[in-house]
C-alpha cells in the first residue's frame, strides 16, 4: 500500500470528508451498541429525538454547543498556526475562577464597582486568565523548544486543583453546606436568556459573533494570513519577513482568551458558580470539533453542534435503553480518527501494490 | 532550617519512604521505556494515557473473570498492542498528525474502557476488587535493600529487569540499531535496505505493550480495582520523562526514581499537616514534570525523526 499525493483537492472532498467520517463513526459504534445489548436503530433514534426531538431537546443541544464553540474555536485557531493547544480544559476552568473573582467577591472582598462596568471587566478577566494559562507554553515553546502539547496538558492538572484550592478557600460558599462550589457571581451579571423556560443563555450569541469575527480576522487581514502562512510553513514565513514569534504568541493569546470566554460563559450562562464537575472534557472535545470543522471557525460551530447534540442525544438515550452515556465520548473520539484519516484522504490517493 | 533538615534526613533514612518510591516509580518505568521505545523510532505516542488506561481495565477485567495475575498482565500489553497497532496504521502507514493521533487515541481508549466497565457492572457502586500480587516477602534476606525489595511486588522487579535489558537491546543487538537508525535518519535506514515502516510499527506496539503493563499495575498491583480516574495524568508525566531521560534507558530509570522519590516526600508533607492547602501538593508532579522539561530543553538530543512522517520518496 501507498499515498500518492492529489495534484488538486477538489471542495466537494473537502465538505464530503467530516459527513464520511461521521457515518463511519456511527456504523462502527453501532457493534458497540449491539455489544451492550441494546437494538441499533432504536438506540440512535433515541439519541437524535434526545438532541433534536423537542424544543427542550434542541434548547439543552444549543446550551451545550455554546462552549463547545468557543473551545472548538480555541483549538482551529491556535492549530491553524501550528501551536497544538491541548490545554483548553486548564484555560475554561482558570477563565471560570477569574469571572467569580471579579463577579462574585462583591461585598467585602471584592471591587465596589457598578454592574456595568463589572461586566466587560468579568469578561475581560476570564479571556485574559484563559490566554495567561497558555501564553507560558506557547513561549516555553518558541525560546526552549519545549513541546506545547506536553506542557499544556500538564497545566490542565495544575488548573483543576487550583480551581479545588480555590473551592476549599477563598471562593468556597459559606452556604453550599461543605459541596465544593464557589460563591456566585452578582444576578445582574449573569448573561440574559434567549429562550423562555430553558437554559439557553446569550453566551450562546457571543460564542456565534466570536466565530464570525475569527473567520474574518483569518480571512481579511495581514494577522490572519501570518497566521497561515506560519501554520503552513514557518520557515518559509520567517524567510519571507513575517514575525513568526509575533504570531504565534498572539494566536496563543487568542486560543486562550477563546478558552477562557468558554469558562465565563459558563458560570454567567448556567450556573452562577464554579464547581470542579463544571466542564465534562469541553477542553479535549474542542480538539474534535475544530479537526471536524477542517479548522474552519464557521465550520466550528457545525461540528460544535454536533458534538452537543452526542453529548445531550446520548444523556436522554441511555436513560430508556441500557446503553451507558460513555458511548458519547466513544463516538466523539472515534469521529476524531475517523477525520484524521478522511482528511488525508482528501489530499492522497490510495494505491494498492508497489510504485 | 536544622528542623527541617533532620525531618529529610530521616525520610531519607526510612524504609517505608523508599518502599513508596519505588512502587510510585514501577508505572512511570514502565510507561517511560514505552514511549522511549516508540520515540526511538521518530514516532511520538500521545495514547500512552488512554492506553494505561485500557490496560489497566482489560488485565483487571481478565483477572476478575478467574484468570491468574501474569494472564491478565498479558491481557493488558495485547489490549497495548492493539492500541500501538492503531496509532501505527494512522502515523506510519498513513503518516497523520501524530499529535492529534495521539490524542485520539487518548481519548477512545479510556472512553472505551470507561463504556466497557458500565456495560460490564451496570449497577455496582463499590468497584469490584481482585486479589493482587504479593510483595516478594523472599527477598528480605538482600542486605541493605532487601526490606524495601520484600514490599514490592514481581512486576516491579519486572520493570527494574527491563531497563538493562532493553538498553542492551538498543545499544547492542542489530534490532536496536534498526530502531536507532529509523528514529534519527529514515531516508538512511532505508538506504540501508531497512524497512523503515515494518520497524516503525513493530516499536510502536512493543512500546504501547509496556504502556499497557504500566496501566496493568495499577490495578493488579498498586490497587485491587479499577477507577475511572486511576491513571490520573501519569502517562503524560511520562512524555515529559522521557525528555528528562534523553531517550535513554537507565537515564529513564533515574528520573522515574528521582520523580517518584518526590512525590513520595510530597505525600509524606501533605499527610504532616504541611501549613500548605493540599492541593499545591498534588501539583507538584505536575509542575514537577514542566520544570524538567524547560530544565532539559537546551540539551534534550531528540531523535532527529521524531514527529516527521516518512513517505518513500517524498521529501
Amino acid at each position: 500500500m501507498r499515498l500518492e499525493a492529489r495534484s488538486e483537492v477538489s471542495r466537494g472532498a473537502l465538505l464530503l470528508a467530516p459527513l464520511a467520517a461521521i457515518l463511519f463513526t456511527f456504523l462502527i459504534c453501532a457493534l458497540l451498541v449491539a455489544w451492550a445489548g441494546a437494538p441499533v436503530g432504536r438506540t440512535y433514534a433515541l439519541l437524535l429525538d434526545g438532541a433534536f426531538g423537542s424544543r427542550f431537546a434542541i434548547a439543552e443541544t444549543l446550551t451545550r454547543a455554546t462552549p463547545l464553540i468557543l473551545t472548538g474555536l480555541a483549538a482551529a485557531v491556535a492549530f491553524r498556526a501550528r501551536l497544538y493547544n491541548i490545554g483548553a480544559e486548564g484555560q475554561l476552568y482558570v477563565g471560570a475562577l477569574a469571572a467569580v473573582a471579579v463577579g462574585g467577591l462583591h461585598g467585602g472582598t471584592g471591587f465596589d464597582l457598578a454592574p456595568q462596568l463589572l461586566f466587560p471587566l468579568m469578561l475581560l478577566a476570564g479571556a485574559l486568565a484563559g490566554a495567561l494559562l497558555l501564553l507560558g507554553p506557547a513561549w516555553l515553546k518558541l525560546k526552549l523548544g519545549v513541546d506545547e502539547v506536553v506542557t499544556s496538558l500538564l497545566l490542565n492538572f495544575v488548573a483543576l486543583l487550583a480551581v479545588s484550592m480555590m473551592l476549599d478557600g477563598p471562593m468556597k460558599d459559606p452556604l453550599a453546606m461543605g459541596w465544593p462550589q464557589s460563591v456566585a457571581i452578582m444576578p445582574e451579571l449573569e448573561f440574559a436568556k434567549l429562550l423562555e423556560r430553558t437554559r439557553v443563555h446569550s453566551g450562546l450569541l457571543l460564542a456565534l459573533g466570536l466565530s464570525v469575527l475569527m473567520w474574518l480576522v483569518e480571512r481579511f487581514t495581514t494577522f490572519g494570513f501570518a497566521l497561515r502562512a506560519v501554520g503552513a510553513n514557518a520557515r518559509g514565513a520567517a524567510f519571507a519577513g513575517l514575525p513568526v514569534q509575533r504570531t504565534v504568541l498572539c494566536c496563543a493569546l487568542i486560543s486562550g482568551a477563546l478558552a477562557g470566554l468558554a469558562g465565563v460563559g459558563e458560570v454567567a450562562g448556567r450556573a452562577g458558580y464554579v464547581t470542579l464537575d463544571m466542564s465534562p472534557g469541553y477542553g479535549y472535545a474542542g480538539i474534535v470539533i475544530a479537526m471536524l470543522a477542517g479548522l474552519h471557525p464557521l465550520g466550528v460551530v457545525l461540528a460544535a453542534c454536533f458534538v452537543a447534540a452526542v453529548l445531550v442525544g446520548a444523556d436522554s438515550m441511555s436513560r430508556v435503553v441500557g446503553v451507558p452515556n460513555y458511548i458519547a465520548d466513544v463516538i466523539v473520539a472515534t469521529a476524531l480518527l475517523a477525520m484524521l484519516v478522511a482528511a488525508l484522504l482528501t489530499r492522497y490517493r490510495l494505491r494498492w501494490g508497489r510504485a | 532550617m536544622m528542623d527541617f533538615l533532620t525531618t529529610l534526613a530521616d525520610m531519607l533514612a526510612s524504609v517505608p519512604f523508599w518502599i513508596a518510591t519505588l512502587r510510585i516509580a514501577t508505572p512511570l518505568i514502565f510507561g517511560t521505556l514505552g514511549v522511549l521505545v516508540c520515540e526511538r523510532s521518530g514516532v511520538l505516542n500521545l495514547g500512552i494515557e488512554g492506553i494505561m488506561v485500557a490496560g489497566a481495565f482489560t488485565g483487571w477485567l481478565a483477572v476478575f473473570h478467574g484468570a491468574d495475575l501474569w494472564t491478565g498482565v498479558l491481557v493488558a500489553a495485547l489490549t497495548g498492542a492493539l492500541c500501538g497497532l492503531l496509532h501505527a496504521m494512522l502515523t506510519v502507514w498513513l503518516g497523520v498528525s501524530q499529535h492529534v493521533a495521539g490524542l485520539g487515541i487518548t481519548l477512545l481508549a479510556s472512553s472505551l474502557a470507561s463504556f466497557a466497565y458500565r456495560v460490564s457492572f451496570p449497577k455496582v457502586s463499590t468497584p469490584p476488587t481482585i486479589e493482587p500480587f504479593a510483595p516478594l516477602t523472599a527477598l528480605q534476606g538482600i542486605p541493605l535493600i532487601g526490606p524495601v525489595l520484600a514490599a514490592q511486588t514481581a512486576l516491579s522487579m519486572l520493570a527494574l529487569l527491563l531497563v538493562p535489558l532493553l538498553a542492551w537491546i538498543i545499544y547492542r543487538t542489530p534490532a536496536g540499531l534498526a530502531l536507532r537508525m529509523v528514529g534519527e535518519s529514515p531516508a538512511a535506514a532505508e538506504g540501508q535496505g531497512l524497512d523503515v515502516v515494518r520497524v516503525r510499527t513493530l516499536a510502536i506496539i512493543l512500546g504501547s505493550m509496556l504502556m499497557g503493563v504500566a496501566g496493568a499495575f495499577l490495578t493488579l498491583s498498586a490497587f485491587n480495582a479499577f477507577f475511572f480516574n486511576m491513571v490520573n495524568g501519569r502517562g503524560w508525566i511520562c512524555v515529559a520523562l522521557v525528555v528528562f531521560a534523553s531517550w535513554r534507558p537507565g537515564k529513564a530509570l533515574l528520573g522515574a526514581l528521582l520523580f517518584a522519590a518526590f512525590d513520595a516526600a510530597q505525600l509524606r508533607l501533605q499527610q504532616a499537616g504541611g501549613i500548605l492547602p493540599y492541593q499545591v501538593y498534588l501539583m507538584l508532579p505536575y509542575l514537577l514534570s514542566i520544570a524538567a522539561l524547560v530544565f532539559m530543553a537546551r540539551r534534550a538530543a531528540y531523535p532527529q525523526a521524531l514527529m516527521k512522517p516518512y513517505r518513500k520518496g517524498e521529501r
